[in-house]
């Protein structure tokens, strides 16, 4: 038993002269919930498609609870829920008949199906359309019987590239509160998104893919600490902002200030403590200070500082 | 236990969810419908014009048996003539409209295996053509209002529609899954499917006039030599319908020139030689089939 769901070494893919994956190498620890982060073309779905056994990789390996995914394809098809960026339905079927193909597709018995699918249907909230053909159903609840389809089967794995894609603020708070319980069941999820915020909200560690390297990956906020190496201070004060930008200049830690009206920004390269003694340091030459904060930096920070090189001082 | 056995694996395959969801999507679309009201219609003009000719013809008072037999073999060119048009484009999208609908990708991330995807894809499809066919048998029916056909003939030439619609079938779900767009793989099949009856009856000719200028010239004497030949003609549906409907001495008058030695397709009928012709194309498309529809590592 490996204590690990997925295990990738060295992995790289090419189609002709384009390499879309470069030699990743990542582990994913069981029950963990992966957000993968990358700009369009990075190479996400890619390694997405590798890990459910719809792609061969070029060079390296993947493996899914220690079985590799070309050598046991059909073992990991049994281990993985696979939800991909964009997918279509089967129009003329409905909503149970739908989870029915999908269930016998993975060798359920029909009388199991049968007390599962309403199970899941209550999952997902469309159990009041059980008995609509699927071409009916919004995009939210295509998406929402989509991921009820990926759990047919009890996976230990969730392959999830884009779920919130083109959903209405809504249906995306819906998606999320589902991944979530998802999350409490103790699944390993996969999960690439553009909307970043959300994303940090319910994963324990990201991936940052770029051109097909991966320049990033680890717990969100250890990342943050590694790459946001300079603090953005703000400091709003009642007058004398250029005296107290003068100030500010002198004081060792402090790499640049910005005056933006009332208030100040300063670009500070020291930790808590240093940022305390600042604050005090202010204090005490008697400027009246109105507030003092230090701007959070979200998801989206720590992606472009990555992507744009901004957090190159590691 | 041995027997049951082999039967419930068959009975499990007939009803797996592939061919479950492909009957429901098929017979839910008004169509399936259509196409079935534009076959019969074009079989009935058929059928209309053959049988007002047989009829004029006994008012003449010249009707014989050998006018049934006529009106038989019409009908049954007619309905391969339709079995080939039609079956490219009930097969040849089975793969590629699944691509196109981004729906291929969940399917093949399930535990169905491709060899049961594709038979299945290629099972739902042959019934639809074999309920259409089927459907076509009243019409048959009038020709034993004039005798002179056996049942036998034509449970025969309905077994050969049957071999027809697999292997046209089979073709169509090749291209279908080699093929990213269902607009081509339907154009590749039904380039296929002419030349099955078009091309092989072209080379045979070409081939004919060569040989013969070749003999003209003195290169050979011997007719045995060029019997070769007429296995273009085995390969093309048209003759081996022929064959069938003609108990194959047609085939044997042609290859009963005073010759050297023969071969053992010398002395087959052509249907047979057919059969066993595209029996093995039938089996490489599917092993094709199945083998492109999800990516498998080189050994």
């Amino acid at each position: 038993m490996t204590e690990y769901m997925i295990e990738i070494q060295g992995l790289k893919k090419t189609f002709g002269t384009f390499h879309a994956l470069k030699g990743i190498d990542l582990n994913i620890p069981k029950g963990t919930v992966f957000g993968f982060v990358g700009p369009n073309g990075a190479g996400k779905s890619t390694t997405m498609s590798i890990i459910a056994t719809l792609m061969l990789p070029t060079e390296g390996t993947v493996k899914v609870d220690g079985l590799d995914v070309t050598d046991h394809p059909h073992e990991v098809r049994k281990k993985i829920g696979y939800m991909p960026d964009f997918f279509g339905v089967y129009d003329q079927l409905k909503t149970v008949e739908y989870l029915h193909f999908y269930g016998g597709s993975y060798g359920i018995p029909r009388k199991e199906r049968e007390e599962l699918i309403p199970q899941l249907l209550e999952l997902v909230n469309l159990s009041d359309k059980k008995d609509a053909y699927v071409d009916s159903l919004s995009r939210g609840m295509k998406q929402r019987l989509c991921l009820a389809r990926c759990l047919v089967h009890d996976p230990d794995l969730l392959i999830l590239d884009e779920p919130a894609s083109g959903l209405d603020p809504r249906a995306r708070i819906e998606m999320r509160e589902i991944l979530k319980e998802l999350k409490s069941m103790g699944k390993t999820i996969i999960i690439s998104s553009h909307i970043l915020p959300e994303l940090a909200e319910m994963v324990d560690e990201i991936g940052v893919i770029e051109h097909g390297d991966m320049i990033a990956v680890g717990n969100i906020n250890r990342i943050q600490q590694q790459l946001m190496a300079k603090r953005q201070l703000t400091i709003k004060t009642s007058s004398r902002h250029e005296e107290l930008k003068q100030f500010l200049l002198d004081q060792p830690l402090v790499q640049g200030v910005f005056i933006d009206g009332a208030k100040l920004e300063v670009q500070f390269s020291g930790q808590d403590v240093e940022q305390a003694a600042l604050l005090k340091s202010i204090l005490l030459a008697d400027y009246e200070v109105i507030s003092y904060q230090e701007q959070q930096t979200d998801l989206e920070d720590i992606f472009l500082a990555i992507t744009r090189g901004g957090g190159a001082e590691q | 236990m041995s027997k049951i056995q082999p039967m419930q694996s068959m009975k499990q395959f007939f009803l797996n969810p592939v061919i479950d969801k492909e009957y429901r999507l098929r017979m839910r679309t008004s169509r399936s419908m259509w196409t079935l009201l534009a076959y019969l219609i074009a079989m009935g003009l058929f059928a209309g014009v053959i049988f007002s000719i047989v009829g004029m013809e006994q008012r003449n008072s010249i009707y014989s048996s050998g006018f049934t037999g006529i009106t038989f073999i019409v009908l049954s060119f007619a309905q391969l003539g339709l079995i080939a048009f039609m079956s490219p484009g009930l097969t040849a999208g089975v793969i590629s409209s699944e691509r196109e609908k981004q729906t291929l990708n969940l399917l093949l991330t399930t535990q169905q295996t491709s060899f049961t995807i594709i038979v299945s894809k290629l099972i739902s499809s042959i019934s639809f053509m074999l309920i259409i066919v089927f459907s076509t048998l009243p019409l048959y029916g009038i020709v034993f209002l004039y005798g002179g056909i056996a049942p036998m003939q034509l449970l025969t030439i309905f077994a050969f529609f049957i071999f027809n619609m697999i292997v046209f079938g089979a073709f169509g779900v090749l291209f279908s899954t080699i093929f990213k767009r269902t607009m081509i793989a339907v154009i590749v099949t039904y380039g296929v499917v002419l030349f099955m009856f078009v091309g092989t009856g072209i080379f045979y000719l070409l081939l004919s006039f060569g040989y013969n200028s070749y003999a003209y010239n003195g290169g050979s004497t011997n007719p045995g030599d060029y019997s070769w030949i007429l296995h273009f003609l085995a390969i093309n549906p048209g003759f081996a319908l022929y064959s069938v409907l003609d108990s194959g001495d047609w085939y044997m008058s042609l290859v009963n020139s005073p010759s050297g030695v023969k071969t053992f397709f010398d002395y087959v009928p052509f249907w047979l030689e057919y059969v066993i012709f595209y029996t093995v194309m039938l089996v490489l498309a599917m092993y094709g089939a199945i083998r492109k529809l999800r990516p498998v590592k080189r050994k």
